[in-house]
């Protein structure tokens, strides 16, 4: 494993793990731009741009991106979050220049207006789908409710209204102000020619003009609550709560994450035998999400309506107990038996490396190597782990709850 | 890519098949016990998956919470299901476990305790499992079609219903394990980091002794055809279609196969490009091949909101009717590289080889190679699909949609029924 790194005059970064070995190669362009970055007024933008990086540049049409993509029998595909966006491909090494180009072209849209109207029926129908599904929009009410006006409360699809308004002209402003190449980085993984990629990405990004695309991170002021969204024709209730937590910057976030997995993994967790086992509730699990700047520990419950407020009741005396007496050393070897075992599998599939890489270079511009990592989770005590638990606050929660009851309290 | 199949069968008529992947630092194991949800009795439907639920709540030695503790010591990464056929186990874990971990799946489909005193609690998982389908709207458009299109038995469910899995006592639950977890027509695949000499004596330790048992037939039927509507009041209408296929084992597989990667194989395929590229009418519309032993289907859906749902259905069904009139050279190249591509892709997950091999043993009693896939595949030519095309025209198309009002058929649907 070879782990090189090269940043062009322009500021696009550029970061590879190769491995000789891989029978495959995988790419990603990953972009500091996402809901958090965009005003009210354009909410929905940084996805809908997403889609449209698809729809062809003045050297390629949208269908030819298609066609291209399928050529070289890509596994391509794209996200947006509330802080990144990410284009990524998946391809046999031989086709590892042609997918370079296709992926450096396209990320410098026309954003032709035919095109843009009818991608926005795409949105707004993406954005109907998930009204149909659930949690029934529960995430991103408990995001804006538990963030305020925090950037990190703004939608990442937008509204059917936000995002009918917007017009290309407001996008590519949007474009202009985000997608700077020292606000990229090109990230790698699998069996890749490093100094070919370098070459590469010079030919088709190193004329990108570079320009200054600071993020506004103020401190977040976590809100507290309780918010019935009622649903009548749902059979099961959601329950989501929020309460602060980590944020990206800070190293706690790994003790946060060993003790986040002792209470909330999908097995042999406290969760798991509180809820799972007993069949109290169809799914539960507690998850650390570290943002720049702020961080939030969240509980999601999806459960039968008559064992709702029963299973809150059983979600804050679980809470109180792990305050109180913190968790055991047999709790952590097992958390961190099954995160090493985790990192071993996931360290084998090319495209998760590459997702590793980029999303390492979004959190803090610096890269760990697999064995770096997996020693950092190995090291931890059962005193850094039962410490961390001073940096959450599970009192100070926002919760959420979607379904057919409108009774529910904490 | 060196890919070494190898199988041994013992005498009780278990088989063992292996994929040793030496470049990997991981093993995973798939076990398919011949205990599939088609055995349900038609007033216990959901007993097969309420079996799989409870041979997990302790076994051999171990109590419920010792059994959980033992996987996650082991950092096994662990699934359990109940398909139409088998009751399928499942992990993927670092390398040195993987004959730990199979002790441990002994256990589990040997000597389960199927304790009385947790009858409950996996009972309300099993119901849990059945209230969250009734939130998932694609989900119930598709299960309702495959109701239809295969009937009775092979168009269940693994849930059964509330009234089913209600009823199920300990005693059914105890007298299901006995009857239908057996070694004659089991397999264990295991892929990734392994020597095969030292698994064979291993599975042979743990499996060998166990005696065979009769195996008791199921049969099929009650198949309904035509247009069926759910409604319900959703923001989206969501449309799901069916159409004869072809099973795995068959020689035309891959031409069909073949067929339906052109209609949805990837951005620049016909159903992504006509319904969600050119018109905005979806986020998702697919189609894809599902395969029983005997049968087969081929599956679409989209979800479109109410007012645009009746295009989305004329545009799908123009398209799967255009394939008739055949595909062209650019198409199936396409097609080739991806199917080379993804084979390729597949090799990096022992979880996905042992998965893969488990099935194909299932569907053929053999491993076909990824060598002979990829010659298939290869020799798949334009007029050997168009002829196939021309003498399997997609037709007698099965619909079933869910939302607020039902669609309309220009050229005429006729409500399902049998």
């Amino acid at each position: 494993m070879d782990y090189r790194q090269h940043r062009l005059d322009n500021g696009l970064e550029i970061l590879a793990e190769c491995n000789p070995q891989a029978y495959t190669s995988a790419f990603g362009y990953f972009v500091k731009a996402g809901a958090r970055d965009e005003s009210n007024e354009i909410g929905g933008v940084s996805h809908f741009l997403e889609h449209m990086v698809f729809k062809g540049t003045p050297n390629r049409s949208a269908a030819q991106v298609n066609l291209e993509l399928d050529e070289m029998g890509s596994s391509s595909n794209a996200r947006t979050s509330e802080e990144s966006t990410i284009y990524y491909a998946s391809v046999l090494p031989e086709f590892q220049t042609p997918v370079v180009d296709l992926l450096s072209d396209i990320m410098r849209p026309s954003l032709r207006e035919e095109d843009f109207e009818t991608e926005k029926q795409v949105i707004i129908e993406e954005i109907k789908m998930y009204d149909d599904q659930p949690p029934y929009g529960g995430y991103e009410r408990i995001m804006s409710e538990f963030f305020g006006q925090h950037p990190m409360g703004q939608s990442v699809l937008g509204t059917v209204d936000t995002v009918s308004a917007l017009t290309p002209e407001q996008m590519m402003d949007y474009f202009r102000m985000r997608y700077s190449p020292s606000n990229i980085c090109l990230a790698a993984a699998g069996n890749i020619d490093f100094d070919q990629l370098v070459a590469d990405a010079e030919r088709s990004c190193g004329q990108w003009q570079a320009f200054d695309a600071p993020r506004i991170t103020p401190p977040a002021n976590y809100q507290t609550g309780f918010v019935t969204l009622h649903r009548p024709q749902a059979q099961q209730q959601y329950i989501l709560q929020m309460s602060p937590g980590v944020p990206t910057e800070d190293d706690l976030r790994y003790a946060v994450g060993v003790l986040i997995s002792t209470l909330g993994d999908d097995s042999g967790s406290r969760f798991y035998w509180e809820f799972l086992d007993s069949g109290l509730a169809e799914s539960a699990g507690m998850g650390s999400y570290d943002y720049h700047g702020c961080g939030a520990i969240m509980t999601y419950i999806c459960c039968s309506p008559q064992e709702a407020q029963n299973n809150l009741e059983r979600l804050a005396a679980l809470q109180q107990k792990v305050v109180a007496e913190g968790i055991t050393q047999k709790e952590l070897d097992l958390a961190k038996r099954k995160i090493a075992s985790n990192i071993v599998l996931a360290s084998e599939r090319t495209g998760t490396r590459m997702f590793s890489v980029g999303a390492q270079w979004l959190a803090q511009q610096r890269f760990k190597t697999v064995s770096e990592i997996a020693e950092i989770y190995e090291s931890l005590t059962l005193k850094d782990v039962n410490d961390a638990l001073g940096a959450l606050d599970f009192s100070k929660s926002m919760t959420v709850v979607v379904g057919p009851r409108d009774d529910l309290k904490l | 890519m060196n890919e070494v199949i190898l199988h041994h069968q013992f005498d009780n008529g278990l088989t063992l098949v292996a994929q040793p992947m030496p470049w990997l630092e991981s093993a995973a194991f798939s076990i398919a016990v011949p205990a599939g949800f088609r055995y349900d009795p038609e007033e216990r439907l959901g007993l097969a998956n309420f079996v799989c639920e409870m041979v997990q709540r302790g076994a051999g030695k171990r109590n419920s919470r010792q059994w959980v503790e033992a996987l996650d010591s082991l950092g096994v990464d662990y699934t359990s299901s109940a398909s139409l056929y088998n009751t399928n186990f499942g992990g993927a874990m670092q390398h040195a476990q993987l004959l730990d971990a199979l002790t441990i799946y002994a256990d589990v489909l040997r000597r389960p305790m199927l304790p009385a005193d947790q009858l409950d609690d996996g009972r309300m998982v099993c119901l849990q499992e059945i209230a969250a389908l009734g939130d998932d709207l694609a989900q119930r458009a598709l299960i309702r079609l495959r109701a239809n299109y295969y009937g009775s038995t092979d168009g269940r469910i693994s849930e059964g219903s509330y009234e089913s899995v209600a009823a199920i006592t300990i005693d059914e639950i105890r007298e299901f394990h006995h009857t239908h977890y057996r070694p004659n027509e089991m397999i264990i695949a295991v892929a990734g980091k392994l020597e095969f000499d030292e698994v064979r004596g291993h599975v042979g330790e743990l499996f060998a002794d166990w005696d065979a048992q009769p195996v008791s037939e199921v049969t099929s039927g009650d198949s309904k055809h035509g247009y069926d509507h759910i409604e319900h009041p959703s923001e989206q209408t969501h449309i799901a279609i069916a159409y004869p296929g072809v099973p795995y084992s068959h020689d035309d597989y891959y031409l069909n196969r073949g067929a339906v990667g052109v209609l949805s194989g990837g951005m620049s395929s016909r159903l992504f490009t006509e319904v969600r590229e050119k018109r905005g009418l979806c986020y998702t519309v697919f189609a894809s091949c599902h395969t029983l032993l005997n049968t087969a289907a081929v599956l679409c859906y989209s979800g479109t909101t109410n007012d645009r749902a009746q295009e989305t259905l004329n545009v799908i069904l123009d398209e799967l009717q255009r394939l008739s009139d055949g595909i062209t050279e650019d198409e199936l190249r396409r097609l080739k590289v991806q199917i080379r591509s993804g084979m390729v892709m597949q090799q990096e997950s022992c979880r996905s080889r042992a998965g893969s091999i488990a099935g194909d043993w299932f569907h053929l009693g053999h491993v076909r190679p990824l060598d002979e896939v990829n010659e298939r595949i290869n020799s798949l030519t334009v007029s050997a699909i168009n002829e196939y095309l021309v003498q399997h025209p997609p037709g007698n198309f099965d619909v079933v949609t869910l939302g607020p009002q039902p669609l309309e058929f220009q050229h005429g649907l006729s409500t399902a029924q049998a």
